[in-house]
C-alpha cells in the first residue's frame, strides 16, 4: 500500500490527523524518507547515488545542482596544458536519475531552515527533507584581496580552481600570452582544495610553454613556507623537465591584486607584474554552509561527526567534501569527498531506518598528479576512525608516495578518473 | 477504540517496512571505498581491475601479498597496509560475492 493511499483510508477527523503524525514518524524509519543533497560534485553526487544503493532504492533522493553537467577539477590542469579538452573532463548527471532514480533539480539553494527541515530554492520552490546532505565545496574569501572587488577584476584574474568556464578562460589567456611572458600562480596558505594541485598546474602550464612558448616562464608564489605536497617528486620533475622554466618562491603571502595591470601584491615582498596572473584566493566552505551557521571552525570550515558527517552545529544536516574541518592528515580532495559521500550515505540510511550506524569507517585517499603530459606521481593514505579521539586518523605504516614519476602511473591516473567519475555519477 | 486500532495498524506497517530492509553493514561500506578505482561493487571501467566475482581465496592472497610487499605494485602495497588481515578477508569475501 502506498503511503498516500494509506493516509486516505484513515478517514476524516482527529483519527486522520493522528494517522498523519504517525506516518511522518514512520517515514523516519526508512521507506519513503526524504533526503535532499545540495551540490553535485564528488561528495554530493556520490552521496546521492549511494543513499539510493544502500537503501535498496527505498529512500527518496533529490540532488540540487546548478550546473548542467559535472566538470572535474582533477584532470582539469591537463586542459590548461593543452593535453585534454573540456569534453574529456565533463560527465552528465542523467545516469544518476536513469540508473539510480535520483531526482536531479537544476537550481541553487537560497536558504535552509534547519528547524522546519526545508530548503528554499533560488527559483522559489521549497523542498522538505528528513536528512539534508550538504556538499557545497569551497568558496573564495575575496574580501582578503580588496582589488578583486573592482569591476571586471574577477573576469581578468582567474582562479580556475572550480573546473568549468574559468578553466577554458585561463587556457585562452595562456594561448593569447606572447612568448616571453610570465605566468604567475599564487597559492594560499593551507588548508585549501587539492594540496598538490597548484604544483601540478605549474607542471602543466610549463609543459605547454616548453612546446609552444619556450621563452616564457612560470613563477609560483606560495604563501606557505614550502611545497605542501609531494615536494621531492615535484622538485625532481621541475629539475628534469622544466629547468629555467619554473621558478618557485615560498613565503609569499598575497594581500592584494591589481587586475588592470596583472600585479600581485604581497605582505613582505615586492609587487610582481605578470603576463597572466592566476590567483587561488584563501578558501572556506561553500557559502550556503557558512550562511546556515555551519562553519564553526574559524568561521571557515564545518565541523562534523566523522561517523555520520552530521554537522556539529545543526541536527539532520550532514556536511561533506572540501567544506569540512578536516581530520589530521586528511586532504581536501575529490577522492576524499567521494569517500565521505559513501560513509555519510551509509550513516544517513542507517539513521533513517532506525538501525545501527557502521562504527568503523576506513577509507583511502589516492591522489595522482601529472608532471608531464604522460608521467604521473601519486600520494596515498589510509584513514581509520579512532573511537577514543572521535576522528579519522591515518593508519601507521600505510600510504606513501611514488618512488618516481612513470607512464604506468599516468595510465592508472586516467583509469582512476574514469572509475571515480563512473562511481560518483553513473 | 477505532482510533486506537488505526494507530496499531500504522505501527505494524512501519515495523514491516523497516524489517524488510537489510542493515547497511560495515563490510559493504569498506568495500565501497575500493570503488573509486575498481568501480561500484567492483565492476571496473577500462584500465582498472574488476574485483567483482573473483575467487575469495585468490583475491585475499593478492591483498596479503601486497601487504607483505611480495607482489609488485605502484600503490596497492601502500593501501593494503592500512587494513588488518581480517578486514582484508571481509573485503575479499564481499567482492567474491558480487556478480561479474
Amino acid at each position: 500500500m502506498k503511503r498516500r493511499q494509506f493516509v486516505q483510508t484513515l478517514g476524516a477527523g482527529s483519527a486522520a490527523v493522528a494517522g498523519l503524525g504517525l506516518m511522518s514518524g514512520c517515514a523516519t524509519t526508512g521507506s519513503g524518507a526524504k533526503v535532499v543533497v545540495v551540490g553535485g560534485g564528488y561528495g554530493g553526487a556520490t552521496a546521492a547515488k549511494y543513499v539510493r544503493l544502500f537503501s535498496d532504492h527505498s529512500i527518496d533522493v533529490t540532488l540540487v545542482e546548478p550546473n548542467a553537467a559535472f566538470v572535474s577539477c582533477p584532470i582539469s590542469n591537463l586542459v590548461l596544458g593543452g593535453h585534454k579538452t573540456m569534453a574529456d573532463i565533463t560527465t552528465p548527471y542523467d545516469n544518476l536519475s536513469k540508473r539510480h532514480g535520483v531526482k536531479v533539480v537544476r537550481d541553487m539553494v537560497a536558504s535552509i531552515d534547519p528547524a522546519k527541515r526545508t530548503v528554499k530554492l533560488a527559483s522559489g520552490g521549497e523542498l522538505p527533507y528528513d536528512r539534508l546532505i550538504l556538499s557545497p565545496g569551497i568558496d573564495f574569501m575575496m574580501d582578503t584581496l580588496p582589488g578583486m572587488a573592482k569591476p571586471g577584476a574577477t573576469d581578468k584574474v582567474l582562479h580556475a580552481w572550480k573546473a568549468g568556464p574559468q578553466t577554458l578562460a585561463l587556457r585562452q589567456q595562456l594561448e593569447a600570452m606572447p612568448d616571453g611572458g610570465v605566468y604567475a600562480l599564487s597559492i594560499p596558505l593551507a588548508p585549501y582544495r587539492c594540496p598538490p594541485g597548484p604544483y601540478e598546474r605549474a607542471c602543466m602550464v610549463a609543459s605547454y610553454f616548453k612546446k609552444a612558448k619556450p621563452k616564457s616562464k612560470v613563477v609560483i608564489f606560495d604563501a606557505n613556507d614550502d611545497i605542501t605536497s609531494k615536494k621531492g617528486l615535484f622538485m625532481k620533475a621541475w629539475d628534469e623537465h622544466y629547468k629555467g622554466l619554473i621558478e618557485y618562491r615560498p613565503k609569499h603571502k598575497l594581500v592584494d591584486v591589481d587586475a588592470a595591470t596583472n600585479t600581485l601584491k604581497f605582505e613582505f615582498n615586492d609587487d610582481f607584474k605578470a603576463g597572466v596572473a592566476n590567483v587561488l584566493p584563501t578558501q572556506r566552505a561553500g557559502e550556503i554552509a557558512v550562511k546556515t551557521g555551519l562553519a564553526t571552525a574559524n568561521a571557515r570550515w564545518c565541523e562534523v561527526d566523522f561517523l555520520t558527517f552530521e554537522s556539529k552545529a545543526a541536527k539532520n544536516i550532514h556536511v561533506l567534501g572540501d567544506a569540512i574541518q578536516i581530520a589530521p592528515g586528511m586532504p581536501k580532495s575529490g577522492h576524499m569527498a567521494n569517500q565521505h559521500g559513501k560513509t555519510c550515505a551509509a550513516a544517513v540510511v542507517s539513521l533513517l531506518q532506525g538501525k545501527e550506524t557502521p562504527s568503523l569507517p576506513i577509507y583511502a585517499n589516492t591522489c595522482y598528479s601529472f608532471v608531464t603530459a604522460t608521467d604521473v606521481v601519486h600520494v596515498a593514505s589510509v584513514h581509520k576512525y579512532d573511537a577514543a579521539q572521535k576522528t579519522m586518523l591515518t593508519v601507521p605504516g600505510s600510504g606513501g608516495l611514488s618512488s618516481a614519476a612513470s607512464e604506468l602511473e599516468g595510465q592508472y591516473a586516467m583509469a582512476w578518473a574514469r572509475n571515480i567519475w563512473a562511481d560518483s555519477l553513473a | 477504540m477505532v482510533k486506537a486500532m488505526k494507530w496499531l495498524a500504522a505501527g505494524v506497517l512501519c515495523a514491516a517496512a523497516a524489517g524488510a530492509q537489510a542493515q547497511v553493514n560495515q563490510i559493504k561500506v569498506w568495500a565501497a571505498a575500493c570503488a573509486n578505482c575498481h568501480g561500484t561493487d567492483g565492476r571496473a571501467q577500462p584500465g582498472a581491475i574488476s574485483l567483482a566475482g573473483q575467487g575469495k581465496d585468490d583475491l585475499l592472497q593478492k591483498l596479503m601479498d601486497f601487504k607483505a610487499g611480495k607482489r609488485p605494485a605502484t600503490i596497492m602495497h601502500q593501501l593494503a597496509k592500512g587494513y588488518t588481515d581480517e578486514q582484508l578477508a571481509d573485503i575479499a569475501g564481499y567482492f567474491a560475492a558480487q556478480k561479474k
